[in-house]
């Protein structure tokens, strides 16, 4: 062990965090270089769970590989759905009913909301509180729980089709969302209590992994990571895509853009989130739930792009159409990718316990960086 | 009254009746030897179980509850499953220190018990230094955890032996510090004399402004010594997966793991001795009738619960507040603990001089 | 911006560049040795502030190599695609990792996944792939007849 210590000659010493670390959340390979606890350098290494989606899509028609991109990003793998649904649906200018609209969007905020708890209570794990993961745990059981009503699943959903979602939704669904809105708005304060309040949290996260404006745009950071560092992207506000724009909500935004900015504003979005279900769940119109499609999907030749937002930012979808039954090329601007490629300039100079504190509110999600 | 004092005196008459001395005095070794070692397996695992059930109380869980009535076999059939696990060594690890240093830090906190008074007159060792005994010794188990973390080859353990030693170290003095403030006040460094001068009071209920000070500082600088969170950073799993016990396993992880909960318990004992008096019970100035209500607790009893609570206390820091990082660690000890105990020991000798204590 | 507006602007700045009919936003297509030029010239034009580079990849031709650039400004949101055609046999092109820095990671994959070599990348290594992996998987020639499944 040693030896690579006397080599640098420095006292530098390089540590292997992962594949297999409790704090990468998967299998994310970083080697950190450090001196002492200060961090000189951090160098990832991806493709442990790299399975080539892409390649995967250019032998699946149209409809086929909607299925697929949950496993991408597996904590919003309905908002993924989304966007290779919104792409196809914008080649073929497939008209979406409304209910559909309704539903979609209502769920895409669901899955928005689990993946924000998932996140807040691994979070909380990696700097060292292990509560919150069950409180958070509490609440994204019962959204697991509609899913599972409604869709069959509880993580990868496959709802949707091109032109709509695949079934209508449970009897049950309106209340019990309803139920879980109100009985989150209550929670969420309880959030706030245990963990944004405390002084030793707050002197975690306040001034450590400050990413400027500057720099969140140039590495192509999306998401809450970036509305943290004052950079407006929110997809839902600047492109609206299906009812996004007949629904108030605020995007949040902060501009100290270090950690404890970023976690804030992934709670704001939680708020927001149950904004635009509270709007919309009572007015879920009646009608069809599939836009009429042909049997068989054949695109115009021609390059599309939709992008939507999920929990994580910007997700792009690219798709160069031969006019086959298959895509040509596709490729998927994920947002967790851009967001690691800034993990190296925020951590450099901070100390080994805060690289963990980075991770967690980067909110990095390795199939989705890994494809 | 059931009293572990009449006990022991019954034994120990009983030996010197009918045994040579010497061989009286063997005996009594083998029976004190046979307590602490029983006490300390006892303690592991229901400190564990505990632990387990605090835990899942404040998460909103259910706990253990397969094994045994109610899951309360969890933990012996955890130990089980360790003693019969491999106790791998790394092939690039120091062996002779590798397999050494669980051992010290078990002896460490098995040594300590000897001046703790367990209940009225029911004590290994009334030694006239017991509380200099304690924070010396306690501060060995340092060695233990440093000769893991160095001796397992491993960076992730050198971290957290590394990180281990600083904060023990510092914390120490804090604990100290806080520790010479009661002894301040009760004249004595003798354990049984301590808990004597609590007769009519315990120190943190006398309403000595030093004392409350000195036992907060306390229990914050002893939750960093047993490295509990949220000064756990010598074990930090989401950053160093297991710190200094990264590469044991089995029983030598066993004793890590037992050793903690035994460290726990000391500590949190001397905190009930000095702070809240030990075996004595609760008595509320002149209310005979309940004075007298509370004598017939158990000396026993009332040691114990006051441990237990104290133990507690530090199981709910554990499960309420996120880690420290080191810098923010040793600020907290540098520039603001060992101050301020310094400053709260300054008062309380002057209290003590003017003869204001009482 | 209208997508007439911004065309004719980077036409005036770079001339370099010809415009491509059809796309949802505009598209353009740049000779790999000026690509450098006009990258700097649309990122630091003030009016243009093409400051954020949202997509970059490739697209295999079978008989050339496209390189492609979402770009986009946060501050006036107009969007220009550029397009760079390389050579398939020795596609070589000019980094922008220095003008956008996600461009970094991003030119990484293109380069072990479609072969292109990024000329001034500072670190210019697998990412995804293990390092010994020899040939292009997103080429549409790439063969591997264990992990691949044909339909």
């Amino acid at each position: 062990m040693l030896q690579d210590v006397i080599e640098a000659g420095n006292g530098d010493m390089i540590v292997n965090v992962g594949p297999q670390h409790p704090a990468t959340h998967g299998v994310l390979h970083l080697v950190i270089t450090i001196h002492g606890e200060t961090i000189k350098k951090v160098e990832p290494h991806l493709g442990y769970i790299h399975r080539s989606i892409e390649k995967m899509c250019e032998s699946l028609t149209y409809r086929q590989f909607i299925y697929v991109t949950s496993r991408m990003d597996y904590l919003s793998s309905h908002i993924n759905n989304h966007a290779c649904a919104l792409l196809t649906e914008k080649a073929l200018q497939i008209e979406v009913p409304e209910r559909a609209q309704y539903i979609r969007v209502i769920m895409d905020e669901l899955t928005r909301l689990a993946s924000h708890q998932l996140w807040w209570g691994a979070m909380a794990m990696d700097i060292g509180a292990l509560t919150p993961f069950f409180l958070a745990f509490r609440e994204r059981e019962m959204i697991n729980d509609i899913m599972e009503e409604t869709c069959g699943a509880r993580l990868t959903m496959n709802y949707m089709v091109p032109g709509g979602v695949m079934f209508d939704i449970h009897p049950n669904f309106v209340q019990k969302v309803k139920e879980f809105n109100a009985h989150f708005k209550q929670k969420i304060d309880e959030y706030d209590e245990l963990l944004t309040g405390n002084i030793i949290f707050q002197n975690r996260m306040k001034g450590v992994g400050v990413l400027s404006k500057e720099d969140a745009i140039s590495f192509g950071c999306t998401g809450p990571t970036a509305r943290a560092s004052g950079v407006s992207c929110d997809i839902r506000k600047l492109f609206p895509y299906e009812v996004y724009d007949k629904v108030s909500f605020k995007e949040c935004m902060a501009t100290e853009g270090d950690s404890f900015a970023r976690y804030v504003v992934r709670l704001e979005e939680m708020k927001e989130s149950m904004r635009i279900i509270d709007q919309l769940i009572d007015n879920i119109p009646e009608g069809e739930i599939q836009g009429k499609t042909k049997a068989v999907l054949k695109p115009p030749k021609g390059e599309f792009y939709t992008r939507v937002e999920t929990a994580r930012g910007e997700l792009g979808v690219y798709v160069v159409s031969e006019g086959a039954t298959t895509p040509y090329r596709i490729k998927f601007r994920s947002p967790g990718f851009s967001n690691l490629s800034a993990l190296d300039h925020i951590a450099r100079g901070q100390k080994l316990g805060d690289l963990v504190a980075m991770m967690g509110t980067l909110d990095l999600v390795i199939p989705d960086i890994d494809r | 009254m059931f009293s572990l004092e009449n006990i022991t005196n019954l034994v120990s008459t009983w030996l010197y009746a009918n045994l040579d001395p010497t061989w009286a005095l063997v005996v009594q070794f083998v029976i004190v030897g046979v307590l602490v070692i029983s006490l300390f397996s006892i303690l592991g695992l229901v400190l564990i179980m505990m632990e387990r059930r605090v835990a899942a109380w404040m998460q909103l869980r259910l706990g253990p509850n397969r094994v045994g009535p109610r899951g309360y076999f969890q933990t012996v059939a955890d130990t089980l499953k360790l003693i019969v696990k491999e106790g791998m060594t790394p092939d690039g690890a120091d062996k002779f220190l590798f397999n050494l240093a669980p051992f010290i830090v078990m002896i460490v906190s098995m040594v300590i018990m000897a001046p703790l008074m367990f209940a009225k007159g029911f004590q290994i060792w009334d030694v006239n230094i017991g509380v200099f005994f304690i924070t010396a010794v306690s501060s060995v188990s340092v060695i233990g955890i440093l000769m893991a973390g160095w001796a397992s080859n491993n960076k992730y353990s050198l971290l957290g032996a590394m990180r281990s030693g600083a904060q023990i170290v510092s914390y120490e003095l804090s604990a100290g510090l806080a520790i010479l403030t009661i002894v301040v006040f009760s004249g004595s460094l003798q354990v049984s004399t301590i808990v004597e001068s609590q007769a009519d009071g315990w120190w943190l209920l006398k309403g000595h402004v030093p004392a409350v000070i000195s036992f907060v500082i306390f229990i914050i600088a002893v939750t960093a010594e047993t490295n509990r969170a949220p000064f756990d950073l010598a074990e930090a799993e989401s950053e160093l997966t297991a710190g200094f016990h990264t590469e044991y396993s089995g029983m030598k992880f066993a004793l890590f793991f037992l050793a903690e909960y035994v460290n726990i318990f000391v500590v949190c004992a001397v905190g009930a001795t000095l702070y809240l008096g030990g075996w004595m019970p609760f008595h509320i100035g002149n209310w005979t009738s309940f004075n007298q209500v509370m004598d017939y607790i158990p000396s026993s009893a009332w040691f114990f619960g006051k441990t237990f609570f104290l133990i507690f206390v530090i199981m709910w820091f554990r499960w309420t507040f996120p880690r420290l990082r080191i810098d923010q660690l040793l600020n907290l000890e540098w520039k603001y603990l060992l101050p301020i105990s310094l400053f709260n020991l300054l008062l309380a000798t002057v209290i003590a001089i003017m003869g204001l204590h009482f | 911006m209208t997508r007439e507006e911004l065309q004719s602007r980077i036409s005036e700045i770079a001339p370099m560049a010809t415009a491509i009919e059809g796309g949802e936003w505009l598209n353009m297509d740049v000779a790999p040795a000026d690509w450098k030029n006009v990258a700097k010239l649309v990122r630091h034009t003030a009016g243009l502030d093409m400051d954020y580079l949202f997509c970059l990849t490739c697209v295999d031709w079978k008989t050339h190599l496209t390189m492609v650039y979402h770009l986009t400004s946060t501050t006036h949101r107009q969007t220009v695609v550029f397009k760079v055609k390389l050579d398939r046999e020795k596609a070589e092109v000019d980094t922008v990792c220095d003008i956008w820095r996600t461009a970094e990671f991003h030119e990484r994959e293109v380069f072990e996944l479609f072969g292109v070599d990024f000329k001034g990348h500072p670190d210019l290594r697998k990412l995804i792939l293990p390092d010994d992996w020899q040939g292009f998987p997103l080429r549409k020639d790439y063969e591997d007849p264990i992990n691949m499944i044909k339909l």
